[in-house]
């Protein structure tokens, strides 16, 4: 295994933090993929994560995915809360004996060195209700930071799983604060000082984070998206009797998306919220059970 | 003599789990052993962050054959009786059994032989069944195996006698059994690689050297000494925290305490926010000053020994403090910027119940119960209640109460203060959720009081008429809480309140009734002159209710009391077994005696004392008087001992005299009764 802070040094911006834990990961055996191509509340609804988690076939990956939480908007005024930011996440099938000892290697890689700080395990389990998931683990601490939320996958879709998938999930732009020191997510470098063209997270995000908290809290047509909900729970369900648990995964992606900015938009009470998660499990439930069956059959 | 020694290394066990599974393992094992004929001195068990640790002492190398004689049902006895004789000895047929002539009939026997042999292979099966046995809270499997384990499990000392023992744990699926072994992992950064251990000494002695301290009684000790160090030379006092050092023992195999500084610009906002901040969300102790106010330092503990002498590791924890009170301290200023009262209107946007509205409804209700309870707090000026009343969930809407949603009440408080509300209103406010638990203080002031009360009424009232009452296992809405928070606050200040007035369902009275016998119970007060005050029925003043129990406890304490309940149980006696006899006798003996049949002086005496006693009785109760109502009993014991002694009252030959006579007793009885029902006391 090649030592990666040797290949690339300590990563001094939120670009060079991404490419460190990408080729970590690739030096781990980790499949490095792309982010799936749709809006979704974290890393974990990627077909990566929680489709691959499922069946009885090994599968490791890591991949950086935008994170949508309408909700977490804040018209870029939040030093730190984002309606849109970015997860990395690793997901190692099945998770090996070693994979604590590999998790704390990607710190180091990034520049935490252990004889300098204070990693703490603490006690927190995880559950998706829209996916009908949970799993056991920690979060991560750094000198009392959260760093990553380590998980070991128990259930998806509401299936227990044949082969538990150890599932490390970075917040990247909280880490890139703590490493880089900055006080606000905007002033984050996001390219090396000495490029040609400096930039910081708020060049780059600043403006988006203005306008889509204006969308998702003000302008969203909540009956478009009142549609777009019930079409796509149809579509969903429509695909999984085809038998065509991607194209129908996607669907419950578009459902769960469409969900989550209505309740931005604060037009869903609290009683019909809970309603609108069990539909989006339902969903869900539905493709795990028909991309259990590709999985089995292959 | 030997000692078991065992060790299972783990990923991170969450803090909370550690002691109760140390205890779990040793007692499950401990129960092995002793099912397995094996005795020993003494069994010791330790948990740190990655492991669960057990020694053994005092068993022996090996144990001889013993054998178990049972005696079964006598032969021929029904096939029921010889099955569960055969499954009770572990048989399969009664070939098995033997017959034996005991001189009383012949039974059969069965011999049980449990073969000796040398402990260590008794041992594995025994740690086996423990660990299987072991009751996590919650537990997960991992890899590809179908083992259930806190968190995965990495490898497993098991020695007896300093021998390894033969032995291993198979997770399942493609992994490798974890075979049982001598060696172990130290500290997960400030030691590394595997060392050998042989027993318990040598095993505490080795993790020391790699920087785990086993014992966590011993990690308390340092953490609060260095801890209190720290403070000394800061001049600080450490907030003593029980709960929170506890914790902090389970999640750290080295303790290395460290202080920190809290940014001077924070410490305007609330002490409390800043307590939350630092216990519940990062782990950290919080210090007083002199003055006993809040000090701007606290106490990290950390899990490492850091080259720069923990330089980073303060530095890097006061920065997230830093992050997490800039947010609070952006709140607190901006929060401010808009009265309690124009928060209102967003009350109508939080749905309380589906059924019950929203906290807006919720507040109008309790707002006018709260003015209607006022008339029964003495002091408790209406317009401050309403006022408090009306503000008191205003900072739910608050942005510090969205990130610190545990102190609701506490933070409305404050901002009623920095809005210069009166300071009875502002105290309400912070008062309403008040008392918590047994514990929690209890509001008393008059306005808190009202405003408390109606709080936990409207609750109690409103999930009742939906039908959301607790069950057994589910409490859901916390009636229960609620219900005890009314009690306390209601007996503590002395308030005179017709509950059942507020009650539209009865059965919410009978609640009342079961949680104040619990409660009451708990304090010691007996449970029969508990019984005999609530067997009254009627009484929804918990004030006075509680005022003839505690009256009734002392009366029976005295001897007098004694004595009278002793007459009084003759007297009831007599009259329940003619009753028995006679079912229409009740009915015609609820009259008062006629004077003109008393014969002897003694009935006579009795007859006129129970009308001196019941003039005392009506002047007493009327003035809630319970202990003078108890006393005016003692003039009852002379003439009904003399009334005993000489008067007969089953005259056959004059069953009007006889009549009479039982009507006297029921008088007796009855008149005692009506101050609490003596039949329920036990002698």
């Amino acid at each position: 295994m090649s030592d990666p802070t040797t290949a690339r040094g300590k990563p001094t911006c939120f670009q060079e933090l991404i490419l460190t834990l990408q080729d970590y990961w690739a030096g781990q055996g980790c499949l490095i993929l792309q982010p799936f191509d749709m809006e979704m509340g974290a890393g974990t609804f990627h077909t990566a994560t929680t489709l691959r988690a499922l069946g009885p076939k090994p599968w490791y990956a890591a991949y950086v995915q935008p994170s949508r939480r309408p909700k977490d908007g804040r018209y870029g005024e939040n030093p730190n809360r984002l309606q849109h930011y970015y997860q990395f996440q690793a997901i190692l099938k099945p998770s090996p004996p070693d994979i604590l000892e590999r998790y704390l290697g990607s710190l180091v890689a990034i520049g935490i060195d252990t004889g300098l700080h204070d990693i703490r395990f603490v006690e927190d389990d995880w559950e998706s209700p829209t996916l009908g998931a949970w799993g056991l683990g920690w979060e991560v601490w750094c000198d009392g930071m959260e760093i990553t939320q380590f998980t070991y996958f128990q259930q998806v879709g509401g299936i227990e799983v044949d082969l538990v998938a150890g599932e490390i999930t970075y917040g990247l732009e909280r880490l890139a604060m703590y490493l880089f020191d900055k006080k606000t997510v905007y002033e984050l470098p996001f390219n090396r000082a000495d490029s040609e063209v400096p930039l910081t997270y708020g060049d780059v995000f600043l403006q988006n984070e203005q306008e889509q908290s204006a969308y998702n809290f003000e302008h969203a047509d909540t009956d478009m998206l009142f549609r777009h909900f019930a079409d796509a729970e149809k579509e969903c369900a429509r695909l999984v009797d085809k038998k065509l648990p991607l194209p129908a995964y996607e669907q419950c992606i578009k459902a769960s998306h469409a969900f989550n900015l209505l309740d931005a938009r604060g037009v869903i009470s609290v009683t019909e919220r809970q309603s609108f998660i069990l539909r989006v499990r339902d969903l869900a439930k539905a493709c795990c059970e028909a991309w259990l069956v590709t999985q089995k059959a292959a | 003599m030997a000692e078991l020694l065992l060790e299972l290394l783990s990923e991170e066990i969450p803090a909370r789990m550690q002691a109760r599974a140390a205890e779990d393992l040793k007692r499950l094992v401990c129960d092995g052993l002793k099912a397995a004929g094996l005795s020993f001195t003494d069994a010791r068990a330790f948990a740190t962050p990655r492991r669960l640790a057990l020694a053994v002492d005092g068993l022996p190398v090996a144990r001889e054959d013993v054998s178990d004689e049972r005696r079964g049902p006598r032969v021929g006895a029904p096939d029921q009786a010889v099955q569960g004789f055969l499954k009770g000895a572990g048989l399969s047929s009664l070939d098995q059994a033997e017959k034996r002539d005991t001189g009383k009939g012949e039974f059969w026997f069965a011999v049980i032989t449990r073969k000796g042999g040398p402990t260590a292979e008794s041992l594995p099966g025994i740690i086996d069944t423990a660990m299987k046995a072991l009751p996590w809270p919650k537990s997960m499997k991992w890899g590809s195996g179908t083992m259930q384990w806190v968190r995965p499990l990495q490898s497993i000392v098991a020695l007896f006698d300093g021998k390894v023992l033969a032995g291993e744990v198979a997770p399942g699926g493609a992994m490798k059994p974890i075979p049982f072994g001598d060696s172990t992992r130290g500290h997960r950064f400030l030691s590394q690689g595997t060392f050998k251990v042989s027993d318990l000494a040598d095993y505490t002695a080795k993790l020391r050297a790699a920087h785990v301290i086993l014992d966590p009684a011993e990690r308390k000790k340092t953490i609060l000494e260095g801890a209190e160090k720290l403070c000394g030379d800061a001049q600080v006092t450490l907030k003593a925290d029980e709960g929170l050092l506890d914790e902090v023992a389970g999640l750290v195999e080295w303790p290395v305490p460290m202080m920190g500084t809290i940014d001077a610009a924070f410490m305007d906002v609330p002490p409390e926010v800043l307590i939350v901040s630092m216990k519940t969300h990062q782990r950290y102790f919080a210090t007083i000053r002199q003055d006993g106010m809040l000090a701007n330092r606290f106490v990290v503990v950390a899990n490492n020994v850091a080259r720069d002498g923990g330089a980073t590791i303060v530095d890097g924890n006061e920065r997230v403090l830093r992050a997490r009170l800039s947010d609070a301290k952006f709140f607190w200023d901006q929060d401010r910027k808009v009265r309690l009262e124009d928060r209102l209107p967003a009350l109508t946007n939080i749905v309380f119940h589906a059924k019950l509205g929203t906290q807006a409804e919720r507040v109008a209700r309790i707002a006018k119960l709260a003015v209607e309870i006022a008339g029964h707090v003495p002091g408790a000026d209406r317009g401050l209640v309403e006022q408090a009343a009306l503000l008191c969930k205003a900072d739910l809407v608050t942005g510090m109460v969205g990130e610190f949603p545990e102190l609701q009440g506490i933070i409305g408080r404050y901002y009623a203060l920095s809005e210069e509300l009166p300071l009875a209103v502002a105290e309400a406010i912070g008062d309403h959720y008040a008392p918590a638990g047994p514990n929690d203080r209890c509001p008393n002031g008059p306005v808190s009081i009202a405003v408390a009360l109606a709080d936990k009424l409207d609750a109690l009232v409103s999930f009742w008429s939906i039908g959301e009452k607790p069950t057994g296992s589910r409490d859901p809405f916390a009636l229960r809480r609620a219900a005890l928070g009314v009690i306390r606050i209601v007996v503590e200040n002395k308030i005179r309140l017709p509950l059942q007035h507020f009650f539209k369902a009865d059965d919410l009275m009978s609640f009342f009734a079961e949680r104040l016998k619990v409660q009451m119970r708990e304090k010691g007060v007996r449970h029969d002159v508990v019984d005999a005050v609530f067997a009254l029925g009627n009484e929804d003043d918990l004030v006075r209710l509680l005022a003839r129990v505690e009256a009734l406890q002392s009366f029976l304490g005295s001897e007098a009391g004694q004595n009278l309940l002793t007459a009084y149980g003759r007297a009831a006696n007599i009259v329940r077994a003619e009753e028995k006899k006679d079912k229409a006798l009740s009915a015609r003996i609820a009259a008062t005696p006629d004077p003109a049949l008393l014969e002897q002086a003694e009935e006579k005496a009795v007859a006129s004392s129970l009308i001196e006693v019941e003039r005392a009785l009506a002047v007493a109760l009327k003035s809630e008087d319970f202990a003078g109502a108890m006393n005016a009993f003692a003039g009852l014991r002379a003439p009904i001992d003399a009334f005993f002694d000489k008067v007969t009252v089953n005259v056959t030959d004059k069953p009007e005299l006889r009549l009479n006579r039982l009507k006297l007793l029921n008088h007796i009885r009855a008149t005692m009764d009506s101050v609490a029902d003596f039949s329920k006391i036990e002698g």
